[in-house]
């Protein structure tokens, strides 16, 4: 089975939707031909051609706009908006436009959209250039946020973005660009809003996604070699939430503890506690445990980006104080 | 734009116009009515004055071309070809209003006619109608898009990022800017150092005109002469038309801030006046033959009025439809 990292997984999924349908479009800031910034999309403008594949003023409104009047007049667009800071840029589009126009009109559009921006910390880019927007989104009706943490898992879920007849915002980690793993050649479009159990265990409930996940898979690696078995989730969309899975496994494990790469205030743990305390709390052996960036802001300086960004320290000691509660 | 250079319409049209116009007009008074009796709630901005706008843009287009424009949008909408059934319903929140009664005064929108929407949000609608252009420019259908805004949003920053971008592309939309010299209570000059609009094209590389928006003559030239431009692959224009609104920017305003007298300048130069008696000098209908036409659109208002009040309003079970595209 051929092994392809993160980066060549996002080329890999645009390369062959639009090889599928001549309604696909692609655009962004140097997206065409420079490959993008960060190299994700190289060799798309060169098959698919200056029509199709283009780069845009820096303009994230108009880059959101123009891709949603597409959407509902018979185009299939994937927007590019370079790193997620810059989603604020553009979240009336996104906001007010893109997630309402199915609902405003009553149902007479569909918006075939998809989003996609590069996202997180850990590469010294500074306050402005490193965070997490995943939580940002979730509040908004009519969007679909996936953040895939794997090279199966991007190419699958942004094939399945592409195809989704709603706005879709796929969220890339820069950290895990790098990252290979395995993609069968003939891998499907996966299904957007499921999470999934990458590792199972009987003692605590993981919750986590993206690089946050990789960090929490190291802990649960670590401590098995003591006994203790950690099951893994996988969240992989923050909209649509995927409740069930979450629940069946602290029904198993009656413990559970999130990984969040953002603030704790509103982000998306708090919304999966709030499901556990309405739906599984006399399930739980534990109080609901987060471990997030507290309320801070991501510092430039490698100590302070380190200390600030949950790491495995962190993790293993919140399992450790959750375990040792009865 | 000098007056050599607009194109007279023919009787047929010129009917069609005034037609369109009154329509407007009586409907938009009614709507008003209706508000003020509390009958339907929220809020409402009518566009009494600047018919000529609306409909002269409407009448230079083809089936298949886009509009989207703004929440002084009824007059587009009924320009368009939206049902005053449709518009009347939705205006109440009912269920077989244009939009099912999820959006109101403010966002009237007939995919059929290709109307993409009327939109709440300063400017917003700019972009949207360049992605109507970018597909028919992919597609190579012809079609043109054409956006409604006001002079309000020449100063938010996605109009510059649309005229930038549209021009860039060389998108076939059309920038129409109704400067009614007022942007919600404040006069053009008080947030905006330049009198003419079009100007701000010279920046985009696109032309600029400045049309009369009271005649609907001169901006049915204009429309049509900016699309063919669009539809030949030249890419987009700017125009200003200079109009005027009557009433205030919506429901609760009177327009306390309108200098003494200025009202009644533009009064003098009434779009529907001005067609009508053009017509009329011209022996293609008397008064009494207009008196007959607006009495039929006087009822036909308030049938659709009586209609919709009599229509049921959506079904709570579907408070939660259209949100997600279910397939």
């Amino acid at each position: 089975m051929p092994e392809i990292t993160y980066r060549d997984a996002v080329q890999k999924a645009i390369a062959d939707e639009m090889r599928l349908d001549d309604s696909i479009v692609f655009f962004g800031e140097d997206v065409a031909k420079a490959g993008g910034v960060f190299k994700v999309t190289p060799g798309i403008y060169e098959e698919f051609g200056a029509e199709r594949v283009r780069d845009t003023p820096i303009s994230e409104q108009a880059i959101i706009g123009t891709a949603l009047g597409a959407a509902i007049t018979g185009l299939r667009p994937i927007a590019e908006l370079m790193f997620a800071d810059f989603i604020p840029v553009a979240m009336d589009q996104i906001v007010n436009q893109v997630a309402k126009y199915r609902f405003m009109s009553g149902g007479q559009f569909t918006v075939p959209l998809t989003i996609r921006a590069a996202q997180g910390g850990g590469g010294g880019f500074g306050t402005q250039h490193s965070q997490c927007a995943e939580s940002w989104l979730m509040n908004f009706p009519g969007l679909k946020v996936v953040a895939p943490a794997t090279p199966l898992d991007m190419y699958s879920l942004l094939r399945a973005a592409i195809r989704d007849d709603n706005p879709v915002v796929v969220l890339e980690h820069k950290y895990l660009y790098t990252l290979k793993g395995e993609v069968p050649a003939d891998a499907s479009p996966g299904s957007i809003g499921e999470a999934k159990v990458v590792r199972e265990g009987a003692d605590l409930t993981v919750v986590a996604l993206q690089l946050m996940l990789h960090r929490a898979l190291e802990v649960a690696d670590k401590l098995a070699d003591e006994g203790i078995n950690l099951e893994v989730i996988d969240l992989r969309a923050v909209a649509p939430l995927d409740s069930e899975t979450i629940l069946r496994s602290v029904m198993k494990t009656n413990r559970l503890l999130m990984v969040e790469e953002s603030p704790r205030q509103g982000g998306w743990g708090a919304s999966v506690a709030s499901m556990i305390a309405d739906r599984g709390i006399y399930h739980l052996d534990a109080p609901i445990k987060r471990v997030n960036m507290e309320n801070s802001l991501i510092a430039y300086s490698p100590v302070l980006e380190d200390e600030i960004i949950p790491n495995a320290g962190k993790i293993e000691k919140a399992v450790r104080d959750l375990l040792a509660e009865d | 734009m000098t007056t050599d250079s607009i194109a007279r319409l023919d009787r047929d049209a010129r009917l069609k116009a005034l037609n369109t116009m009154t329509t407007i007009r009586l409907a938009e008074e009614e709507i008003q009515n209706l508000f003020m009796a509390n009958l339907v709630r929220g809020t409402t901005h009518l566009a009494i004055g600047q018919e000529a706008c609306s409909a002269g843009v409407a009448q230079a287009l083809r089936p298949g071309d886009s509009m989207t424009c703004t929440y002084r949008g009824h007059g587009h909408a009924l320009a368009l070809g939206m049902t005053l059934r449709a518009m009347m319903a939705e205006m109440m929140g009912k269920a077989s209003g244009a939009c099912k009664g999820r959006g109101g005064s403010m966002h009237m929108t007939d995919q059929s006619i290709g109307l993409l929407g009327a939109n709440a949000i300063v400017g917003a609608q700019l972009p949207i109608a360049m992605g109507a252009a970018l597909t028919a420019q992919i597609k190579g259908s012809g079609a043109i898009a054409v956006v409604f805004f006001g002079d309000g949003a020449t100063n938010i920053g996605v109009f510059h990022e649309s005229l930038n971008m549209a021009s860039v592309w060389k998108l076939p939309v059309l920038f129409i800017c109704e400067n009614n010299l007022y942007g919600e209570y404040s006069p053009v000059r008080a947030t905006t150092p330049i009198d003419d609009l079009a100007e701000r094209a010279a920046a985009y590389g696109m032309p600029g005109v400045i049309v009369d928006g009271q005649d609907i003559e001169a901006v049915y030239s204009a429309t049509l002469a900016a699309a063919e431009r669009a539809r030949a692959g030249d890419g987009p224009s700017l125009l200003e038309l200079k109009t005027y609104r009557y009433r205030g920017h919506s429901r609760a305003d009177t327009g306390p801030y309108r200098a003494p007298g200025e009202l009644d300048e533009w009064l003098k130069r009434d779009p529907i006046d001005l067609l009508l008696g053009r017509m009329i000098a011209a022996g293609e209908i008397d008064q009494a033959e207009y008196d007959e036409m607006r009495g039929a659109i006087e009822k036909a208002v308030v049938e659709a009025i009586e209609w919709a009040q009599a229509e049921p309003f959506p079904e709570l079970e579907a408070a939660d439809d259209y949100v997600y595209y279910p397939g």
